[in-house]
């Protein structure tokens, strides 16, 4: 376990810059997530067109450096990305957080993929795959246009 | 006082984790168990071990009589006036609903207000939030100050004729303060209303004198007292147990069955229902025994030193905030560095074995009146030394360090 590997450096520049935390303009779904055992917070602001294709994507929200970076992270590697491939994203990225799986996703570019890559870490911190999880899950939520919170507690 | 010797008591401190010795400053979430209280449930279990009170066997009355040596030496700890005020609940939470459902259903009813704190845990506000529901009560927050105190003026200016049970913590499990439980007592029996104390942080750190305190129920949670897990308590003055209901209904607490009715025997068999955590009750005792062996005094003086280093070390951080700044305060240092998610200070400590709790530590309420949404807190137990001052101290400049902050 080093830690060094879970606060790489792209994760703590997302974690502390945080891209497209904002309402992004003309988005069309909303939901909301919630961790209530540690308080985090996540709310994803999606513009879905007809073609399902995420035309832009942000959030707003609380958390620790994991979550934050994890849904600033999120929003760049799925903007402009259909919904399927996104989901397909989701799939290798939580893959890659409970087993370790090495991510090489065709439809990312190699960038994307090493930016992904830096949430690697949280794998040895099994308590923190929650906080890496949950905007992609809120994300999953506003597109298929569930209107309940995500909460990672059930 | 040596405190070495003491923690050699506590097998935990043998192991490493993450490849380091533990400091452990979670104290307030739950204490470690020392090996007497450890090695005397399983004794229990391979030599005692029986139902209580219901058979006739040789077994059946070892096993009750060592259960109720438990409630004994309660009684004692705690000086309450007979063993019938002292009922074993699974936690402390069980002994705050208890008194929130058998209190509420008899003498709550709409409109009537129950007065609480902003400093109050989940605890000792959700009960009270079911019986609001239930019966169309009000709930009054006494308001916190900036130093993390509930100024007695606050609750007494909330004290009026429809106010019918004050709920009050003893210690707060966030910003330490020590609560004037006593004073509270005096201003609501003025007008004849009877005070429930969270007594969760209070009962493992603060000298209980239940006569002194005057309070009429005091609940207890016996795993932060160096017990077992599965094991709470309610004291309650007698004059309520004659009056409220029973509790949860069941095997134990009756005294006659019939088609027609039933009816019920005194505390504190009417209040425990079913079989309860044997085991852990008896087990308990050594927990007790081994608190008046270090004696309270000792406990409170050495915590108050190490608290008092801890505050003094901690301050020199100029990227930490500490929460609440009371003037008496117990055991516990809440804090926030800036530009750190208190979780991930959770984690960068953990690393070098140091472990806190992080998050709202079952407060959101007082936190959001703080302004934040979560923080980080070290809280002690006898165990803990400067050592484990100046741990928990370097781990934070390595959060500093790793955040770049």
């Amino acid at each position: 376990m080093d830690i060094k590997e879970l606060y790489q450096e792209i994760v703590l520049d997302h974690g502390k810059n945080p891209r497209n935390k904002n309402k992004c303009e003309g988005f069309n779904k909303e939901a909301k997530g919630h961790n209530p055992l540690c308080g985090d917070k996540v709310q994803v602001f999606l513009k879905l067109n007809n073609d399902k294709k995420v035309e832009d994507i942000s959030f707003e929200g609380e958390g620790c450096a994991i979550s934050i970076a994890s849904a600033s992270i999120m929003t760049e590697t799925i903007k402009g990305k259909e919904f399927n491939v996104a989901k397909k994203i989701l799939e290798h990225f939580i893959n890659m957080l409970k087993e370790g799986s090495k991510l090489s996703i065709n439809s990312l570019s190699q960038d994307e993929n090493t930016t992904m890559m830096s949430l690697s870490g949280v794998k040895q911190f099994p308590m923190r795959v929650k906080c890496a999880t949950l905007a992609w899950h809120t994300f999953i939520h506003a597109a298929e246009g569930k209107e309940e919170t995500v909460k990672t507690e059930k | 006082m040596d405190i070495k010797s003491i923690k050699s008591q506590f097998p935990i401190f043998k192991n490493k984790f993450n490849g380091k010795p533990l400091i452990y400053l979670d104290n307030a979430n739950s204490s470690q168990k020392p090996k007497n209280v450890i090695d005397r449930i399983s004794k229990f279990y391979s030599k005692e071990f029986s139902n209580i009170g219901r058979s006739v066997h040789t077994l059946a009355v070892t096993a009750t009589n060592r259960f109720e040596e438990s409630r004994d030496l309660m009684k004692k700890y705690i000086n309450a006036k007979s063993r019938e005020e002292i009922i074993f609940t699974k936690n402390a939470t069980e002994a705050i609903n208890l008194v929130a459902s058998t209190y509420g259903d008899k003498f709550i009813n709409r409109g009537d207000e129950i007065l609480i704190t902003e400093l109050e845990h989940h605890a000792n506000y959700v009960p009270w939030h079911f019986l609001r529901q239930k019966k169309g009560a009000i709930i009054k927050f006494a308001k916190c100050n900036d130093r993390g105190e509930v100024d007695i003026d606050e609750i007494k200016k909330l004290i009026n004729n429809k106010t019918k049970i004050i709920a009050i913590t003893h210690l707060s499990n966030v910003t330490g303060v020590i609560m004037p439980i006593k004073k509270i007592v005096d201003l609501a029996s003025e007008k004849k209303i009877p005070v429930l104390v969270d007594g969760c942080q209070g009962a493992p750190h603060l000298k209980l004198d239940m006569q002194e305190l005057g309070c009429d129920f005091y609940a207890i949670s016996c795993h932060k007292m160096y017990g077992p897990t599965g094991v709470g308590v309610l004291y309650a003055k007698k004059k309520w147990l004659d009056v409220l209901p029973p509790y949860q209904g069941g095997g134990g607490m009756i005294e006659e069955v019939k088609k027609e009715s039933i009816t019920f025997p005194g505390s504190p068999t009417k209040y425990e229902a079913g079989t309860l955590q044997t085991a852990e009750v008896v087990g308990f005792s050594e927990s007790l025994k081994f608190i008046e062996d270090v004696g309270i005094k000792n406990i409170m003086q050495h915590e108050k030193e190490i608290l008092e280093y801890g505050l003094e070390e901690i301050k020199k951080n100029n990227s930490v905030r500490i929460i609440g700044d009371p003037k008496h305060r117990g055991s516990i240092i809440s804090f926030t560095i800036k530009g750190i998610h208190p979780h991930d200070i959770a984690t960068i400590l953990d690393e070098d074995g140091v472990a806190i709790r992080a998050g709202h530590h079952c407060c959101q309420i007082l936190h959001e009146k703080m302004g934040i949404s979560a923080s980080a807190r070290a809280s002690l137990g006898i165990y803990n030394s400067k050592d484990d001052i100046d741990a928990l101290s370097s781990a934070i400049k390595k959060c500093n360090k790793v955040f770049n902050t």
